[in-house]
């Protein structure tokens, strides 16, 4: 009988094989591309910036601006990169769905007593989402810029990575992304279901932008640039916008956001029964 | 060594463990027993830290589990075998739980291999059945080779082979001079495979003991008697301070006398008797016997089932 023969005999616990954060990162590395749906929803969401970007770009060129001020506040750059905006979507529901089906299907209690001090395993899913996202879709903003441009040359509506706040619209539309990424992992484990987390993001994503237009447009037109999205998508601004924040202190606001609602998911899992 | 002191937990206003102590001791298999509801998963969530305990402690090795630098390595746990992501291969799975604590991958292929999961390791753990989803749990909960192993339900969704296999397994762990704590509400099955025994009933302690003991204080011997005057001999019986009841064939079941007491005192008074037999009762009924007042759910008996 295949019994014990296999294992050795009681002794006490090895030193040098503590849980350690690096160790967690890894295994919340294996547990990120083992599920052959979660790497297909992240090539999904790559295929969708380019992929619509492209699409997008095909449209402009077919009905181009007409008139010097149309051509001037065409942002070739934002055309391009339209696609980021369905992938934030995308890729915040897969970071709710990294830890809340971690709840949906029990595991949690797998990965909480293999590491009882339990932050570690948030902070490794984070640091391993957080650089995926950025190592996927870094890549993806560029080529949905070369190519976006490359369709809307014959017009002579390109624009190119050098000209001021090109370059830094691209790069800061990937880190968009994995910011985003972050805010649905910390929504999901804050709220511990996948229907809370994603209503939470949507929420979060669209909600302040509709109750700030209840409010006396004086108001709503300060508070517009503060809330998530507007400041997040200040980062991608190329034209100059008098109503946006400037790109990386909107950048930074929505990555406080997002580590507000991270430090509640940690204080949460800390304290609540798993 | 898992030791609980007044171990207590409450959700809300309903008390799921309370005030529970007991010891479990290394090298023996030691069965932790209760009707459903009792509190035993519970219980054991509470010892591996996954929920924080009202009132009172448990320790794991004289530490509370948190405090654990390498938990997998000391302590092995099955709590769900359908705590897996069905999307995920159970090679995945236990390797993603290895490198929490820098267990190598031969250690993996190891494991997998002696729970007899070696066909189906790299396929979707979605598609496992119970019991095989209860051999990737024993496979994650004997991975940092612990030195105690605490499995919720192993039987359950096993085969006649697979609880075979388990019982010896078990066993095997014990004589290595493990702490092995195992629940179920099965008693037939513990009685089989445990030497000590924790029962449990509504959150509270209801017996630790051997199992020897458990079976010699809850189940005292009937003695079967059959006599061609059951009344006269009922009568006798009775006189001599014994429970006498009918046993339905023109049998009656007596408590309290040996066979050898109820012989000697039949034969002295002239009884001729046709059967005279000792009926140890089962484990199964000292069981409820012992938990009668401690069930949770109860379906409502009909009147022919009534003994």
């Amino acid at each position: 009988m295949t019994t014990t023969r296999h294992l050795s005999p009681a002794r006490p616990a090895a030193t040098g094989q503590r849980v350690t954060q690096a160790r967690v990162v890894r295994s919340e590395w294996t547990k990120l591309r083992s599920v052959p749906s979660t790497a297909w929803s992240l090539l999904a969401a790559v295929a969708l910036i380019v992929g619509f970007g492209a699409l997008y770009c095909v449209l402009r060129v077919t009905r181009p601006p007409t008139g010097p001020e149309a051509v001037a506040a065409f942002d070739s750059t934002a055309v391009s990169l339209t696609g980021v905006q369905l992938a934030q979507l995308a890729i915040g529901v897969l970071g709710v769905l990294l830890v809340a089906g971690e709840y949906a299907t029990g595991t949690i209690r797998v990965s909480l007593a293999a590491v009882p001090r339990r932050l570690p395993v948030l902070w490794g899913k984070a640091i391993v989402f957080a650089l995926t996202t950025l190592v996927l879709c870094l890549p993806a903003t560029l080529a949905a810029f070369l190519v976006g441009q490359s369709i809307l040359s014959p017009e002579h509506l390109d624009i190119s990575l050098r000209d001021p706040g090109v370059a830094r619209a691209v790069v800061g539309s990937a880190l968009l992304l994995s910011a985003v990424g972050i805010l649905g992992l910390g929504l999901g484990a804050l709220l511990r279901s996948t229907a809370g987390g994603v209503a939470g993001l949507f929420g979060l994503l669209f909600g302040p932008q509709l109750l700030s237009g209840l409010l006396p447009a004086a108001w709503s037109d300060k508070l517009y640039p503060y809330l998530p999205v507007p400041a997040g998508a200040a980062v991608a601004n190329v034209q100059p916008d008098s109503a946006a924040l400037a790109p990386w202190p909107g950048f930074g606001l929505f990555c406080l956001y997002t580590t507000v609602v991270l430090a509640l998911a940690a204080w949460q899992l800390r304290r609540r029964d798993a | 060594m898992i030791e609980a002191h007044g171990l207590t937990k409450r959700y809300g206003d309903k008390t799921a463990v309370d005030g529970l102590s007991f010891t479990v001791r290394p090298g023996v298999v030691t069965g932790f027993l209760g009707p459903n509801g009792a509190g035993k998963s519970t219980t054991m969530r509470l010892i591996l830290g996954l929920d924080a305990p009202t009132g009172g402690s448990v320790t794991v090795n004289g530490k509370p589990y948190q405090r654990l630098a390498a938990p997998l390595r000391e302590v092995g746990a099955l709590l769900d075998a359908r705590s897996v992501h069905p999307g995920r291969s159970a090679y995945h799975h236990l390797l993603a739980l290895a490198q929490t604590c820098g267990i190598g991958r031969s250690r993996v292929d190891e494991v997998i291999e002696a729970v007899g999961l070696g066909g189906v390791a790299r396929r979707r753990a979605g598609g496992f059945s119970l019991g095989m989803g209860q051999r990737l749990g024993i496979a994650a909960a004997l991975l940092g080779d612990p030195a105690t192993v605490i499995l919720d339900e192993p039987v359950n969704g096993l085969d006649t082979e697979g609880i075979r296999w388990i019982r010896s397994l078990l066993q095997g762990l014990a004589a290595d001079g493990r702490t092995v704590f195992v629940s179920s509400h099965l008693m037939s099955e513990m009685a089989l495979t445990a030497q000590h025994l924790i029962v449990i009933g509504r959150g509270r302690l209801i017996a630790d003991t051997g199992m020897e003991e458990f079976v010699a204080r809850a189940a005292p011997g009937v003695v079967r008697v059959r006599s061609t005057d059951p009344a006269g001999l009922a009568a006798l019986l009775r006189s001599r301070e014994a429970a006498v009841s009918q046993a339905g064939d023109g049998a009656l079941a007596v408590s309290g006398l040996t066979t050898d007491q109820v012989g000697r005192l039949a034969g002295g008074a002239g009884f001729t008797l046709l059967e005279l037999t000792a009926q140890q009762a089962s484990l199964e009924e000292a069981f409820i016997d012992l938990t009668r007042d401690a069930v949770e759910f109860r379906a409502p008996t009909t009147g022919g089932a009534q003994p």
